[in-house]
């Protein structure tokens, strides 16, 4: 057995130093020559300040903000904690949960009329979801509107101007950037401020 | 679903089937050690490893010396991989200073990722330190994929030589299937997933201060953001293209850090079936049988289409919890979903994870409809050889494949014969081996499990969903799929062990049975075709071997799905 043992042992070490500290080092070295802003997490400044990943998503509670998907963690959208509700598909409680996020919506902005989108009452899976439909984001666009005393139609732009297509027309779905939608809507009203 | 929610399927299947040709071909060379081309350039770096392992590549040896070899490379795998994570705190390259973890934890995810389960019970980006990740799970990530393809480059060895004892040299199969297969194909993925987004640094977590502070558990405003980071692309490349599945993140390819876009997203989920598609053609040309390799390439494919048709169109409904009088009635089911893959994109993941032995995931499984649920859970316990792992789920459907031989020899009285070999007692005692041990796990542990306290205690989910959280995590764990209907809480002493039992004998039982295949086959004589050999190939092959993979699969599991996603589906539709 010892034999077998020893070369074992020793192609293991070897394969280690390759694929375990040689491979991800030199992916490192490449990805950060290559792609250096995306290979360190596609942080996002404002102002010296550092607001955010792109890919993350943030919590919105403020009506003046686009809202995102509702969140699974405390704090909400915990970077440290990412995952689902996991809750099944029959779970009285999963029922609950989109009951009390509907009304919560309706609440929010009584005069809207169509039914809630449903990404907007459904949890993502990973809790950091940093995307909604343009169906979510276009059903609060007269909320946001109001609370910030701007035109819908200048809201419906910023919306439109963080909306992504299907790659190639294809793959995934159209999707709006929330955070990305959220620093222009600041960054308007700033702007409608100082005219 | 949309038109190009459909159009994104097929471009999947067309595209998989694409790059199988070549890639089998590359495979099936690297195997016979023929020049692949790579070895120009990394042939200075193969024979380096080999001398630093002390190991001779042109020393072939039989079944049993090679069956050592492996089971050694593992024990030390899984001796090494539980002392790094015992030891992480007191190690460099843990720059959030992560604490030890705990023995029951480390024993789980030693066994899972050197059995290329990567069942996970913890959170990776609040548990492994960035040098476990790398020293210990990329590691295992590689090596076990290659142990993989090792076990079926001897059992095609076994099919190709006549009257031989020796079925290669296990050294060298790793090293080959690491070297020329794996490390490139990872590397290439690695920097186009950086392109789309996932980080790949040695950086810690940044921290970031959020636009609208929202109250934590005690109340107060939490105005920072921790963005999690490490070697992440690195890693997620090999764990798709390995049918590894062991997310870096515990979100795993739902993470947006993970999986950042639509593309990144096709990409990983085309690396699932690659190889183990590849593999098919590769194992044809090395078995001197081209038309055999694309039968069984074509009999996978003939499971897996009708089924990601089902989980799609599952999935495009709303399902009891989402049927309220303000949601639209024909909403999708996007719980556990993200928007940027949506109903095609996800339904696609479910439906590849499981169908390979994957077991990353990019949406929840446990908040699936019953019947997407239900079909998950069916295409692990059908063995993992629809596609399956890499090796591991081609020797699973050789395997099928000499049953379905048999079983049409039973009918016309003939001894049965495949590939030129004629099958007997030995190989259909090896055959039911294979069939019947994840069958023992599955059924045996779900059992215990909802018969203890200790098992049910883990449950999240009421009613028979509970039980398909329980029933999904011992088809998971005893076909080495490693995904989960993650609200079972799986990570408590009683999980860790018997899951870890489940992995070690799913993995290990098949494996040593296909390595005693090989080793019995390669000593036979080759019998020329006669009239009465049922071809292994052509439609009515196709059509046997798919038949046996169903009634095995549906006879051996009906029972136990009857109580999980049948019964919840009958009640969410009354």
């Amino acid at each position: 057995m010892r034999s077998t043992l020893l070369p074992a042992l020793r192609l293991l070490a070897v394969l280690t130093l390759l694929t375990g500290v040689v491979y991800p080092l030199a992916t490192t070295g490449a990805a950060s020559l290559l792609f250096p802003r995306r290979a360190h997490g596609s942080l996002v400044a404002r102002d010296g300040h550092v607001v955010g990943s792109e890919l993350v998503g943030q919590a919105f509670r403020d009506p003046r903000y686009l809202w995102g998907r509702p969140a699974t963690s405390t704090p909400p959208y915990d970077g440290r904690a990412s995952g689902g509700s996991n809750l099944g598909p029959s779970n009285p409680a999963l029922a609950v949960a989109v009951a009390a996020r509907v009304a919560a919506l309706r609440a929010a902005d009584p005069d809207a009329t169509g039914p809630v989108p449903v990404d907007l009452v459904t949890a993502s899976a990973s809790g950091l979801d940093p995307h909604v439909s343009p169906e979510a984001a276009r059903y609060q666009a007269a909320r946001i509107a109001r609370a910030r005393g701007m035109p819908v139609a200048q809201v419906l732009s910023v919306i439109d101007a963080h909306t992504a297509p299907r790659t190639f027309g294809l793959l995934g779905e159209p999707r709006v950037h929330v955070l990305g939608v959220n620093l222009a809507l600041d960054a308007a009203a700033r702007d409608n401020r100082t005219r | 679903m949309t038109a190009a929610g459909w159009a994104e399927l097929a471009l999947f299947v067309a595209a998989l089937l694409a790059a199988a040709r070549p890639l089998g071909a590359y495979l099936a060379r690297v195997y016979e050690g023929r020049p692949c081309g790579l070895d120009r350039v990394l042939g200075p770096v193969e024979r380096a490893l080999y001398r630093a392992a002390g190991v001779d590549p042109a020393k072939e040896t039989g079944w049993k010396a090679y069956a050592r070899a492996f089971l050694a490379f593992n024990a030390v795998g899984f001796v090494v991989v539980y002392a790094l994570q015992r030891a992480q705190a007191l190690l460099p390259g843990n720059p959030d200073a992560l604490p030890a973890v705990a023995p029951h934890t480390a024993f789980n995810t030693a066994i899972s990722f050197v059995t290329n389960t990567n069942w996970q019970s913890y959170a990776g980006e609040s548990t492994m330190s960035y040098a476990t990740q790398m020293l210990a799970l990329t590691v295992q990530n590689f090596v076990s994929a290659a142990s993989g393809l090792a076990v079926l480059a001897a059992l095609a060895r076994g099919f190709s030589r006549r009257e031989a004892d020796a079925v290669g040299s296990f050294w060298a199969d790793v090293v080959r299937g690491t070297l020329y297969v794996l490390l490139p194909l990872s590397f290439v993925l690695a920097l186009v997933l950086v392109g789309e987004g996932v980080p790949q640094t040695l950086e810690g977590a940044a921290k970031v201060e959020v636009l609208d502070p929202a109250p934590g558990a005690d109340g107060t405003p939490v105005r920072e953001q921790t963005v999690a980071r490490g070697p992440v692309a690195s890693q997620v490349s090999i764990k798709q293209l390995g049918t590894n599945g062991g997310g870096f993140f515990n979100a795993n390819s739902a993470h947006p850090l993970e999986n950042p876009t639509p593309l990144s997203g096709f990409l990983q989920c085309l690396a699932i079936l690659l190889l183990p598609a590849a593999l098919c053609l590769g194992f044809g040309r090395m078995v001197g049988g081209k038309k055999e390799g694309l039968a069984l390439l074509l009999a996978m494919v003939v499971l897996f289409v009708p089924l990601l048709a089902v989980v799609a169109a599952a999935e495009d409904r709303p399902t009891p919890a989402l049927r309220h009088p303000d949601v639209a009635a024909d909403a999708a089911n996007l719980e556990g979903k993200e928007v940027r893959f949506g109903v095609a994109g996800s339904a696609l993941w479910v439906t590849a994870t499981t169908a390979a032995s994957n077991g990353s995931v990019n949406s929840m499984h446990d908040s699936l409809s019953p019947v997407a649920g239900g079909v998950a859970m069916a295409l692990i316990q059908l063995g993992e050889v629809v596609f399956g792992g890499v090796g591991s789920g081609l020797y699973g459907m050789v395997v099928f494949a000499l049953v379905a031989v048999f079983v049409a020899g039973l009918m016309v009285g003939r001894t049965p014969e495949y590939l030129g070999k004629k099958i007997e007692a030995f190989e259909m005692k090896m055959a039911s081996l294979v069939v019947l041990s994840p069958v023992a796990t599955v059924l045996l542990g779900t059992a215990v499990a909802v018969s203890c306290e200790a098992g049910r205690a883990g449950v999240l989910n009421p009613g028979p969903h509970g039980f398909s959280e329980v029933l999904y995590a011992f088809s998971s764990a005893g076909n080495n799929n490693g995904s989960a209907f993650a609200g079972l809480s799986a990570g408590t002493p009683f999980y860790d062990v018997a899951l870890g039992v489940a992995m070690w004998v799913g993995r290990y039982v098949p494996a040593l049975a296909a390595l005693a295949l090989a080793g019995s086959l390669a000593r036979k004589k080759r019998v020329p075709a006669g009239p009465g050999t049922l071809a292994g190939h052509g439609p009515l092959f196709v059509a046997l071997l798919c038949a046996v993979v169903v009634l095995v699969g549906a006879l051996t599991f009906f029972p136990a799905l009857a109580l999980g996603p049948v019964v919840e589906q009958l009640l969410a539709s009354r």
